[in-house]
C-alpha cells in the first residue's frame, strides 16, 4: 500500500529523490562536534518566530494610536498572548545568539571558503536580511524606544550626500517616523522579508547540499569515497544528525524557554524599560540603544568623531558601519590559508581571531554604554571603541598577508573522530 | 500646532545623542538612593491591600487603562460581589478597564499635565522606584501644588497619602560647590499612620503595582516551572536516542 502509493507520487513529484538526496542519503561528515548544532538551531527559531509571529499578527493593530495598546492586549486579554509575545521577543535576540555562533563557527572551520563562497554569501544576505527583519520588528510595539530607535537609525540615511534626506523621507514615508512609517514597517516585517528569509535560507541550504559540509578539520570528505561512491568519512544526514540535533533542540529550548517563562526581559537586554511606555515624540529616552545584537556596529558608527574628515563624522560613520558588515562578504577571498580549519593554522590566526572575537564583544559592550564615560579602564568608552574599530578592520585588511604567512601544519587524510 | 513645533527639537536631541553623547536629559533625577521594595507577588493579601489603595487613591486621578477589574477579583481571589461593592464607584462595570473619574481637559488645567497612565508604571520604572517614590514627598513652598519629591524632584503629583504618611520635611546639605545635597527626612506633622504601617502600606501598593504591570507573572512562574520539569526528561531521552542511534558510527 505505502510502495504503491510512494509509487504514484514519485510518478509525479520527487518525494523519494529529495528525502533521499537530503536527508536519508545526504552524507555529513562524522566528527561534527558543538558548533554544528546552530544551524540546525536557525531554523527552528525561524519556525518559532514565523508560528509565534502569525498569532501575533492576529491581534496586533499596526496603527499609531492602537499598536501600543494591542500589544498590552495580547499579552492581558488574549489567551496565552502573553506566551506568544515572550516567545517571539525573546527568539529574536536568541536568533541573534545562534547566527553569531554559527557564523563563527564557519569563521574558524574555514566553512566559507571554496568550494563555499555562495554558502557563505547567501548566509550573508541572510544575516543582513534578519538585522532589517529585526529592526522593522522592533518598531511594531510602539514603545518609547522603538520609536526613538527607528528615529536615530533611519536619520542615519540623511547622511548619504545629495540624495540623503530624500532616502530618509521615503523611508519613513514622512518628515518624522509616524503612522505612515508603522503600517510599512509592518508590512515589511510580516511578508516581504519572512517570504525573503524562507527562500535564502532554501538557497544556502540547497548551495551547502551541492558542496557538502565543511567540518572541524576542514578536510574534504568527498576526496575518499568507499566502492560505492559514499564518503569514507560521511554518515547519513538522517538518522544520525536528525536525532542529534534534536537533542541538540531539546538542549536549547531549555534555555530559550527558562527565558521566556522566568526573565522575559532579560535585564532589560531583551525588553527594554523605555519600551514600555508608548512612542512620544516631546520625550527622548535617555540614552537611546539599539537592542544588543546591534550595538558592535552601532558602536563602530558612533567611533567615528572625526569632524575634520569631508563632509562631516557621521556620513564616515555611516560609512564604516558600511564597511563592517562588507567585508564579512569578501572573507572567500581574503583568506589566502592553505588548510580551512583553525586546527592546523598557526598562531598568527588564531591570535587574529582571539582578538577579533574581544573587539567585537567590547564593540557590542560599548554600543549600549554612553560614549563619553568611562566604564571600561583608563579611557573613554570612545576611545576604547575606536581601539576595537581598529581591530576589527584590521582583522580584514591584513588577513591576506598573515593568513598566507601563518606557519600551518597540513591537514590530516582523514577526518579526527574520537 | 505645538507638537509640530517641538518635532524638529526633538529629532535633533536624538541625532544629538547618536553624534555625540548625549547630555543627560534627567528626567527624575537619582539625588536619592532607592529603597529596596521586596515584594512578594505569592502574598495574595498584600496583593488585595494594595488594590484596595490603588483603586481608593491612585485611580481618582490615574488610569490603568490596559487592566480590567474582573480580571483583577479572579486573579487575586476577591470576590466580584466585594469589588462591585466596595471598589466601583462611579457605575463601571465589572468587565470594564480600568479608567480614571478625572477628565485628562481638566486634570492638565489642575496639575499642569495629565497624570500619566498606571498599567506599566512599574515596567517602565522598576518596583524600588515606585516605592520609593511614595515615600519621598515632602512639603515645598515653592512647588505650585506645595509638594516636591526627591526622586522625583518637581513632580506636578501632590503627596496623596499625606493623611496616612503625615507632612514630611527634606533636609537639605550644601557641599562646597554649592550643589542641594538630600539628607533626610523629618515628619513635621503626626500623621494617621505609624511609619512602618505606611512603609508597609506602600509595600502592598508597589506589591499590586508589579501584577498590574504584568498580570500573567502570576502564572508563568509556575507554567515555566512544569514546562522545564517535561524539558529535562526531554532531554533526557533525545540524548539516550542519540547514543543508541550513534552506536554504529566508527
Amino acid at each position: 500500500m505505502t510502495t504503491r502509493f510512494m509509487a504514484w507520487i514519485d510518478a509525479r513529484f520527487p518525494a523519494t529523490k529529495v528525502w533521499q538526496e537530503h536527508l536519508a542519503q545526504y552524507y555529513a561528515p562524522k566528527n561534527f562536534n558543538f558548533w554544528y548544532y546552530f544551524g540546525s538551531l536557525a531554523f527552528v527559531v525561524l519556525v518559532i518566530q514565523v508560528v509565534t509571529g502569525i498569532f501575533l499578527t492576529i491581534h496586533y493593530k499596526p496603527d499609531a494610536e492602537l499598536a501600543f495598546a494591542s500589544i498590552e492586549y495580547i499579552m492581558r486579554d488574549v489567551p496565552w498572548g502573553w506566551l506568544m509575545r515572550y516567545m517571539h521577543s525573546t527568539g529574536a535576540s536568541m536568533f541573534f545568539v545562534v547566527i553569531y555562533l554559527h557564523m563563527f563557527r564557519s569563521l574558524i572551520y574555514g566553512s566559507f571558503r571554496s568550494p563555499r563562497e555562495l554558502v557563505w554569501i547567501i548566509g550573508m544576505v541572510i544575516f543582513v536580511t534578519l538585522m532589517a527583519e529585526a529592526f522593522m520588528g522592533y518598531l511594531l510595539p510602539w514603545g518609547n524606544m522603538s520609536y526613538w530607535g527607528a528615529q536615530v537609525i533611519i536619520s542615519l540615511f540623511g547622511a548619504i550626500p545629495f540624495v540623503g534626506e530624500g532616502l530618509a523621507e521615503w523611508i519613513r514615508g514622512d518628515f518624522v517616523v509616524s503612522d505612515a512609517t508603522l503600517n510599512r514597517f509592518f508590512a515589511f516585517h510580516v511578508v516581504l522579508l519572512p517570504l525573503l528569509l524562507v527562500l535564502l535560507v532554501y538557497l544556502h541550504i540547497v548551495a551547502l547540499h551541492k558542496v557538502g559540509s565543511n567540518n572541524p578539520d576542514g578536510v574534504e570528505i568527498k576526496k575518499r569515497k568507499d566502492a560505492e561512491g559514499k564518503p569514507l568519512d560521511g554518515i547519513p544526514f538522517h538518522p544520525y544528525y536528525s536525532v542529534k540535533d534534536l537533542f541538540g533542540v531539546a538542549v536549547f529550548l531549555v534555555i530559550y524557554l527558562s527565558i521566556v517563562f522566568f526573565v522575559p526581559e532579560f535585564g532589560g537586554w531583551f525588553l527594554e524599560k523605555d519600551n514600555f511606555e508608548p512612542a512620544n515624540i516631546l520625550q527622548t529616552p535617555q540614552d537611546i540603544v539599539p537592542l544588543w545584537y546591534f550595538t558592535p556596529f552601532y558602536s563602530i558608527l558612533r567611533a567615528v568623531t572625526w569632524e575634520f574628515l569631508p563632509g562631516g563624522a557621521k556620513l564616515w560613520g555611516v560609512m564604516a558601519m558600511g564597511l563592517s558588515l562588507i567585508l564579512l562578504f569578501f572573507l572567500p577571498w581574503l583568506d589566502r590559508a592553505k588548510v580551512k580549519s583553525i586546527r592546523y593554522r598557526g598562531w598568527m590566526f588564531k591570535t587574529a581571531v582571539a582578538l577579533f572575537v574581544v573587539s567585537f564583544v567590547i564593540l557590542g559592550y560599548l554600543g549600549t554604554k554612553n560614549p563619553s564615560h568611562v566604564d571600561l579602564v583608563l579611557f573613554k568608552n570612545v576611545t576604547w571603541a575606536q581601539i576595537c574599530m581598529a581591530i576589527y578592520f584590521l582583522f580584514f585588511f591584513l588577513m591576506p598577508w598573515y593568513t598566507a604567512h601563518d606557519n600551518a601544519r597540513p591537514e590530516p587524510e582523514r577526518v579526527t573522530f574520537k | 500646532m505645538k507638537t509640530i513645533a517641538a518635532v524638529p527639537g526633538a529629532l535633533l536631541a536624538a541625532l544629538l545623542a547618536v553624534a555625540s553623547p548625549p547630555a543627560a536629559l534627567a528626567a527624575g533625577g537619582e539625588q536619592q538612593h532607592l529603597l529596596k521594595a521586596n515584594i512578594d507577588l505569592s502574598d495574595q493579601a498584600s496583593l488585595q491591600r494594595g488594590a484596595r489603595i490603588f483603586i481608593n487613591f491612585c485611580l481618582s486621578c490615574h488610569s490603568a487603562s490596559f487592566m480590567r477589574y474582573e480580571r483583577m477579583a479572579n486573579d487575586l481571589g476577591i470576590d466580584e460581589e466585594i469589588v462591585k461593592r466596595d471598589l466601583l464607584f462611579a457605575g463601571e462595570k465589572i468587565g470594564d478597564l480600568m479608567q480614571t473619574t478625572m477628565p485628562a481637559e481638566d486634570a492638565k488645567k489642575w496639575f499642569g499635565t495629565a497624570p500619566p497612565d498606571l498599567s506599566l508604571m512599574a515596567r517602565s520604572r522598576g518596583p524600588d522606584y515606585i516605592y520609593t517614590y511614595m515615600l519621598s514627598f515632602y512639603l515645598d513652598e515653592d512647588s505650585p501644588s506645595g509638594w516636591n519629591n526627591t526622586v522625583f524632584p518637581n513632580v506636578a503629583m501632590p503627596h496623596a497619602m499625606y493623611e496616612w504618611q503625615g507632612n514630611q520635611k527634606a533636609l537639605f546639605t550644601t557641599d562646597e560647590h554649592g550643589n542641594k545635597k538630600f539628607e533626610r527626612f523629618e515628619l513635621a506633622k503626626a500623621a494617621q499612620l505609624t511609619p512602618e504601617e505606611y512603609n508597609a502600606a506602600m509595600r502592598d501598593l508597589t506589591n499590586f503595582m508589579v501584577y498590574l504591570g504584568e498580570p500573567a507573572k502570576l502564572v508563568r512562574y509556575r507554567i515555566g516551572f512544569w514546562v522545564m520539569v517535561f524539558l529535562l526528561v526531554f532531554v533526557g531521552l533525545t540524548y539516550a536516542l542519540k547514543k543508541e542511534y550513534w552506536r554504529d558510527v566508527h
